[in-house]
């Protein structure tokens, strides 16, 4: 095989302005096409800008320092192979350019994405002068010797490795949800061409990453000389293809789509040296134009005795012949519209995503040509990732100017899209989370999670500036970790939520608005939403109609969009009723339903919630429950995994301490901050790293340690009647234990993780759960939204009320004042008016009495 | 050779071999020699460092468009508007001439428009790439700051090679294509020999040229300039930044010297459209007309600037020394020590501006001089937004008030807020992806303007969603020193660095720092009266330049705290809690510490003295008093 570091070069050719028209040596050729061919040679072609010039000593090298690397026919008729890609995608050459004649029948579609410059011709060695740099002739092949003007592809030796790759290609530990269905033990591509085969679907998607594993090479010539490479896979395949099913009909011939390669992924990164090359880069679709017809081939008829032509487009430009070959007049040609043919085409604008963009920067957009099928694959607002070649175009020269502007336009001619956002209505969107760590920066992570004071350097660098709060630190560190995921819906239950919810409530002023803030800057997906100003419908998605185009779509709100991340919600007490009914179903099954406008689905919003609430006071009461103090129901109480009252503790020591951070954070300079702190990057990379590598499992010994704590929480309730942990309590504790399994970078759950578990959420439950009258922890207040000593208390007066009736005797009705002042004085505890209000009713539902107005009647 | 190569082209070289040079650069240089071309470069940028050449370089801010010799070295005080995306133009490319077939290597850079025969097929183009920002002057500058500026620069106006050259807007662009293909040195002197008889004697009639594009702008209201205000006037300008474009951001306030290019041929290719080819130009259908209009507006009107040196300004105030203040202790040693007495005569000025509350005064003075100088996570320090309540309604009492501030610094705004405008103003920036530029709002504004809110314009009514969206961000800028930009798919955070003073009757609805009620000393009857007389007594422009320069200085001033004195504020802190610890919570203790510091500083302290932090706890204890004892006053305070 010969792979030439620089092709050879040395003699200045005429430019062939008559393609060799070998139709005739093809009897498969059908005659329209066959005539085509013969046409395309009337007309020159004009000089144009986006190929070397014809006198250049050597082809463009891929080290060439100029714009445009595409090479452009200039080679002898003899020269031409004729089964080369060469003849590529021209008309004249659809049929002869796939040389099996199993092909027969299955037109070749053109490839716009690939550019116009489809005549590449390839270059003899043999008739070359040596090369100087050594190129190499491992085999003398004669065959092989050619390489394709301006590259170093040699099209037999790249379409047989690509042959070989797609027989011979596995990826056993395939997660592509692509691959879903596919035997993964099996060459992956020969699937899909069978799937093909079933299908009908003329495309097959080539992952660049498994050509990079398959052969480095190969990979290699598919980045830098995409519009050469990729006809010879196209021509590849095809063979394949129709070997292996013979009597398949295709629409037209299958075409190779790579995608995932790795030359560029941010769009901030493109610079002029990936010019014609094949690159992948992530965004977000903010526009796409309306359908563009491109012409491909002019119709073109003699006005004089109405001999038809035909005349391909080549770069944008339609030479139109001067003379008619027939009658010989000259000028007489007009072109006929509609019998000429087009093509779609699509302009589409992208941005940067906002996750790529340095602060304080305006995002950057890049224009992208889609073609054919892919016009109308993606819509604004589509998060996708394309792969396409890079283009750059000068400004059209005017012939009446003399100078022009010195600018390129740029755009990418896409070949393959792939949204990203798409797939998170189904699964995981592991290549999107996947961010890439160098090397170094993985080390220092796992240098900084071997420490073993990790748990509290990293709960300090979280919101530097609020002081103290330590505990509510650690909670919010271990939500930004989570738990591990577990699906259990093979069981039927589905997927087990594994995010951390935590509910700030205290007195205004205590910097849990700060707290929010930081959180929401902290990760990727956060979304920052204040109870006052969000809807139901602004928290969920709603269904609008395009008024132009009166498609249904489907817009996502704030706890859909922060799937995989973290939603805080303000304000949380001021936020209606009805909105937030629908963070019951968020907050434990981690799905949205939406039944609206007859679109029924169920959103994934696995989204931690971290939520902040003032008392209905205004200031805390000590003297009420957490339920009575915030005025949330209960039912939704429950779901939080921790509860956190952010008070003012109001001790001296405290006072000195907060005194001194606050003075310290008014003069200390950056610089003294960033020693005392870590990063914030630092912190942002360690929670991604762990979130994406580490998913730690319970150990025999953890698992002992969280039935104990379970066991010894609801033991020291039942004492009293009182039940102080119910089941969503474990489930929280587990979730936490794995958290902070993930903050050691710990694979295994241990037992120090379940006692810091345990110390939080009592630490939590202190706070929020301690009965005020008894001072005891009583989870009830939480799961029923009254403490089991309250209720007892109703109870008790309920029954004295009732002894006190029967005592009267028989009368039927009794004045209620009359009722109440014998109660209080019977009685030695005081009995308020509500309390008696309630022991009523409690006797109303025993069926015992009933209430109109000032009179209680008893009830036979 | 580079030396010959200035003298022999040049031919007013003799005495400001550093302003020609770039036309050397720029309009006759065709060697692609990149050592010559840094060389040169850094050359410029040294000079311009070095003592007052930069007041020889007209500046666009003050000189007229056409009055600037194209390709000749300017100056742009301005703000980043917007950035768009970055483009690739030929660094090096090959010329042919027609006749003799001789090839030429020539230099892309600095330039918008090519020599003409480009032959694109050469192997020796270098493609490089570079970055354009819209930029606009600085929004909100007040009257006084471009007064003093352009007078500042009267020295320029002598020198012949800064010329102006009226007849060059006259000529078409036939003919400019024939003085082109003209050997440089043959139009030079013919342009130069204009100058004199044109310029001299007459400074008044600049200042009308200046207003001039301001009517055009106005006839030409289809293309809007996208100034951040409205009313806004002056040159917009495309910079074009060939190196490290990264370290600029949005809404930076830049001096960027460049080379001026205002070539017609810009415009003409944008409207050189001929419908019959564009179907089959990729490159003609990529924009839309709206993109072209924004992306490519005739060079007339918004001019091309290639950036050779650009310096960030800390401040918009010409008084100060543009240098900065470590390098100039002769003026920081002298304007220190006048510090206190300058205090003396803007607090009386202010009390008397007041209406005689001498501490609502004391609170103006930190106000203005208040800067964020610092962010910790997402907490900006040092910002104090003032909240002076109780305005008189009558007289147009606010907007004589806001007129006083702008006589003072050097930019600011006023924004009424009216149901009206809440409702129908655009404060946030937002993208516009039809044009694809970014439309600015009235919170796009410089570090440090002056945002003066007033809320005695409101009334009752129905906000809408823009005005909650509007009333949304005020919060937002207040409490975070933010703006979100609307991406319209997403939002972006912007941070900010602006003084907002809210003028209202009764307590503001938006969040502030501090909130001082107005006790006038004035009675109402008399309110007229006392507010004529401070403008019937305008200050002497001595006296006033004198305040301008305190408040910006202020501002600038570094300032610590010793571990002496940190130790006595935490020790009152403790104490004050002990006694009643409702009295003071952590959020008093931060806004005591702001104003210890702005008032240290109002002084000429860079550090916190045990008698300022004294001084910082009375007016904080008298205002508290006051706010408790308006609280009584009306029950319904909240």
């Amino acid at each position: 095989m010969s792979s030439p570091t620089s092709t050879p070069g040395g003699r200045k050719r005429g430019r062939n302005t008559n393609p060799p028209t070998p139709s005739s040596e093809d009897p498969t050729s059908p005659p329209s096409q066959r005539r085509r061919g013969q046409d395309s040679s009337t007309g020159d072609l004009m000089p144009m800008p986006t190929s070397p010039a014809t006198d250049m000593l050597s082809p463009a090298a891929p080290q060439d320092t100029s714009l445009f690397s595409s090479p452009r026919p200039s080679v002898q008729p003899n020269e031409v192979d004729m089964s080369s890609p060469l003849m590529y995608g021209t008309p004249s050459s659809r049929v002869e350019g796939t040389p099996r004649s199993g092909v027969r029948g299955t037109p070749a579609r053109q490839r716009p994405d690939l550019g116009s410059v489809r005549k590449a011709p390839q270059v003899d060695l043999h008739s070359e002068p040596p090369s100087t740099d050594g190129a190499v002739a491992s085999e003398p092949n004669a065959g092989q010797r050619l390489v394709i003007w301006g590259t170093d592809v040699n099209v037999g030796t790249c379409k047989e490795k690509f042959q070989r790759f797609l027989q011979r290609f596995t990826d056993p530990n395939s997660t592509e949800d692509e691959n879903a269905g596919l035997d993964l033990n099996e060459p992956l591509y020969m699937q899909k061409l069978e799937e093909i085969s079933v299908v009908g679907d003329p495309v097959l998607n080539v992952n660049c990453r498994h050509v990079q594993s398959f052969d480095a090479e190969l990979y290699r010539q598919l980045i830098c000389y995409p519009q050469e490479v990729i006809p010879t896979f196209d021509m590849a395949v095809n063979e394949l293809f129709f070997e292996r099913f013979p009597d398949s009909i295709l629409e037209y011939q299958i075409q190779v789509r790579p995608y995932n390669a790795l030359k560029t992924r941010n769009m901030r990164s493109l610079n002029p040296e990936d010019i014609d090359q094949l690159i992948t880069i992530s965004g977000m679709v903010i526009r796409t134009s309306q359908l563009i017809p491109e012409m491909q081939e002019g119709f073109f008829q003699c006005q004089v005795c109405a001999y038809s032509t035909r005349v391909e487009v080549d770069r944008g430009r339609i030479a139109e012949p001067a003379v008619c070959r027939n009658c010989n007049n000259t000028h007489s040609l007009a072109l006929v519209h509609n019998r000429s043919v087009f093509s779609d085409k699509q302009m589409i604008k992208v941005q940067e995503s906002p996750e790529d963009m340095p602060a304080g920067q305006t995002p950057h957009t890049t224009v992208v040509y889609a073609h054919n099928d892919l016009v109308d694959k993606v819509q604004p607002g589509d998060r996708v990732n394309i792969t396409g070649i890079y283009r750059a175009v000068p400004m059209r020269v005017n012939p009446r100017q003399n100078n022009v502007k010195s600018v390129y336009k740029t755009h990418i001619d896409a070949i393959h899209f792939r949204k990203t956002d798409e797939k998170r209505l189904h699964g995981l969107d592991e290549e999107a989370e996947q961010k890439l760590f160098t090397e170094d920066r993985v080390q220092t992570l796992k240098e900084l999670a071997a420490k073993p004071d990790v748990y509290e350097r990293l709960s300090s660098a979280l919101a530097p500036s609020i002081y103290e709060h330590e505990d509510i630190k650690k909670g919010i560190l271990l939500q930004l970790f989570g738990g591990t995921r577990k699906d259990f819906s093979q069981t039927g239950r589905g997927n087990f939520r594994a995010e951390v919810n935590i509910l700030l409530c205290g007195d205004p002023g205590t910097s849990k608005s700060q707290l929010l803030q930081y959180v929401y800057n902290l990760v990727p997906r956060g979304q920052y939403t204040s109870g006052k100003g969000s809807s139901a419908v602004g928290l969920t998605a709603y269904v609008m109609k395009d008024p132009e185009t009166r498609q249904l779509v489907l817009q996502t709100g704030a706890l859909v969009l922060s799937d995989n991340g973290i939603c805080c919600i303000d304000e949380f007490d001021k936020m209606s009723d009805n909105t937030r009914s629908v963070l019951h179903e968020v907050m434990e099954q981690q799905t949205l339903s939406i039944a609206k406008a007859g679109i029924i689905c169920q959103l994934n919003a696995r989204t931690a919630v971290l939520a902040a609430a003032n008392p209905v006071e205004s200031q805390w009461n000590p003297k009420k429950t957490t339920i009575e103090n915030i005025q949330l129901p209960h039912t939704l109480l429950s779901r939080f995994d921790l509860i956190f009252l952010m008070l003012d503790p109001q001790d001296e020591a405290y006072d000195r301490r907060l005194a001194h951070h606050l003075v310290s954070l008014y003069y200390q300079s950056e610089e003294q901050m960033e020693e005392e702190f870590l990063d914030m990057a630092v912190l942002k990379d360690y929670i991604a790293y762990a979130r994406t590598y580490i998913s730690p499992r319970l150990s025999e010994e953890a698992s002992q340690a969280l039935i104990e704590a379970y066991v010894d929480m609801r033991k020291i309730g039942s004492g009293r009647g009182m039940v102080s942990a119910y089941p969503r309590q474990l489930e929280s504790l587990i979730r936490l234990a794995e958290a902070h399994a993930k903050v050691r970078f710990s694979e295994k759950v241990e037992s120090i993780d379940v006692e810091e578990a345990k110390r939080l959420h009592r630490e939590a439950l202190k706070q929020s759960a301690t009965d005020p009258r008894t001072g005891f922890v009583d989870i009830s207040i939480l799961t029923t939204g009254m403490s089991a000593t309250a209720r007892k208390r109703k109870e008790e007066v309920a029954q004295a009320l009732k002894k006190l009736i029967q005592a009267k005797g028989k009368t039927p009705a009794m004045k209620y004042q009359q009722l109440l002042d014998d109660l209080r004085g019977q009685s030695e505890t005081a009995i308020t008016k509500e309390l008696f209000d309630e022991a009523l009713r409690a006797l109303a539902d025993e069926d015992y009495l009933t209430v109109t107005g000032k009179t209680v009647r008893l009830l036979a | 050779d580079l030396c010959t190569h200035i003298h022999t082209d040049n031919p007013h070289s003799e005495t400001f071999t550093e302003l020609c040079l770039l036309d050397v650069l720029a309009a006759s240089q065709n060697n692609s020699n990149s050592g010559w071309e840094t060389k040169a470069v850094e050359f410029f940028q040294d000079q311009l460092k070095e003592r007052d050449t930069h007041t020889l370089v007209p500046s666009l801010n003050d000189v007229p468009l056409h009055y600037l010799k194209p390709n000749s070295l300017v100056k742009f005080r301005c703000l980043i508007q917007d950035m768009f995306d970055p483009e690739f133009y030929m660094g090096v490319y090959e010329t042919v001439d027609p006749s003799t077939k001789t090839k030429m290597l020539r230099c892309g850079k600095y330039k918008d428009v090519t020599e003409c025969g480009v032959d694109f097929n050469s192997r020796n183009t270098v493609t490089a790439e570079r970055q354009t920002f819209y930029c606009v002057p600085i929004p909100g500058e007040n009257p006084w700051v471009k007064e003093i500026s352009s007078s500042c620069l009267t020295e320029a106006r002598v020198v012949p090679s800064t010329s102006y050259a009226p007849s060059r807007q006259k000529r078409s662009y036939e003919e400019d294509d024939d003085m082109d293909t003209q050997p440089q040195k043959q139009r030079e002197p013919h342009a130069g020999m204009k100058i004199p008889s044109e310029h001299h004697g007459n400074g008044d009639c600049k200042r009308q040229e200046t207003e001039a594009p301001s009517s055009q702008t106005a006839s030409a209201s289809h293309l809007d300039l996208n100034f951040p205000l409205p009313g806004e006037k002056g040159p917009s300008c495309l910079v074009k930044v060939y190196e490290d474009w990264d370290r600029f951001k949005l809404n930076d306030t830049l001096e960027v010297y460049g080379i001026l290019s205002v070539s017609p041929a810009l415009s003409a290719l944008a409207d050189e459209k001929d419908a019959s080819s564009s179907l089959l130009d990729p490159a003609e259908s990529m924009e839309t007309a709206e993109e072209q209009r924004v992306h490519s507006p005739p060079a007339s009107l918004v001019p091309r600037l290639h950036m050779l040196h650009a310096k960030p300004l800390p401040h918009n105030n010409p008084l100060l020394p543009s240098a900065a203040l470590e390098d100039n202790s002769a003026f920081l040693s002298s304007t220190l020590s006048e510090m206190a007495s300058v205090r003396e005569e803007i607090l009386s000025y202010f009390t008397h501006v007041l209406l005689g509350d001498a501490l609502a005064a004391e609170y103006l003075i930190l106000h203005l001089i208040s800067n964020v100088y610092s962010r910790r996570d997402v907490l900006p320090l040092g910002k104090f937004t003032l909240n002076l309540s109780g305005c008189p309604t009558v007289a147009s009492y606010t907007e004589r008030f806001y007129q006083i501030i702008q006589q003072l610094v050097p930019s600011s705004h006023y924004l009424a807020m009216s149901l009206q405008n809440m409702n129908q103003m655009r404060l946030v920036p937002k993208k516009d992806y039809v044009a694809n530029r970014l439309v600015s709002g009235a919170l796009q504004l410089a570090r440090n303007t002056s945002l003066f809110l007033d809320e005695t314009q409101l009334e009752q009514g129905q906000l809408d969603t823009t005005g909650v969206r509007n009333v949304t961000a005020l919060g937002n800028l207040i409490s975070w020193q933010k703006v979100d930009y609307d991406f319209n798919y997403h939002q972006m955070e912007f941070p900010c660095n602006i003084n907002v003073l809210i003028a209202s009757e009764g307590r503001s609805l938006l969040p502030s720092d501090c909130q001082i009620h107005l006790q006038p000393q004035v009675a109402p009857s008399h309110l007229e009266e006392s507010l004529s007389s401070i403008h019937m007594h305008p200050q002497a422009s001595s006296q006033l330049n004198k305040f301008r320069i305190y408040l910006s200085m202020a501002r600038l001033l570094d300032y610590s705290i010793s571990d002496e004195v940190t130790k006595s504020v935490e020790d009152d802190f403790v104490d004050m809690r002990k006694d009643d610890p409702q009295s003071i919570s952590a959020e008093d203790l931060h806004r005591m510490l702001v104003v210890a510091r702005l008032l240290s500083l109002s002084l000429g302290q860079t550090s916190l003295s045990r008698d300022s932090w004294l001084r910082a706890k009375h007016i904080e204890m008298l205002r508290r008093s006051r706010m408790e004892q308006h609280k009584c006053v009306n029950g319904n305070e909240p």
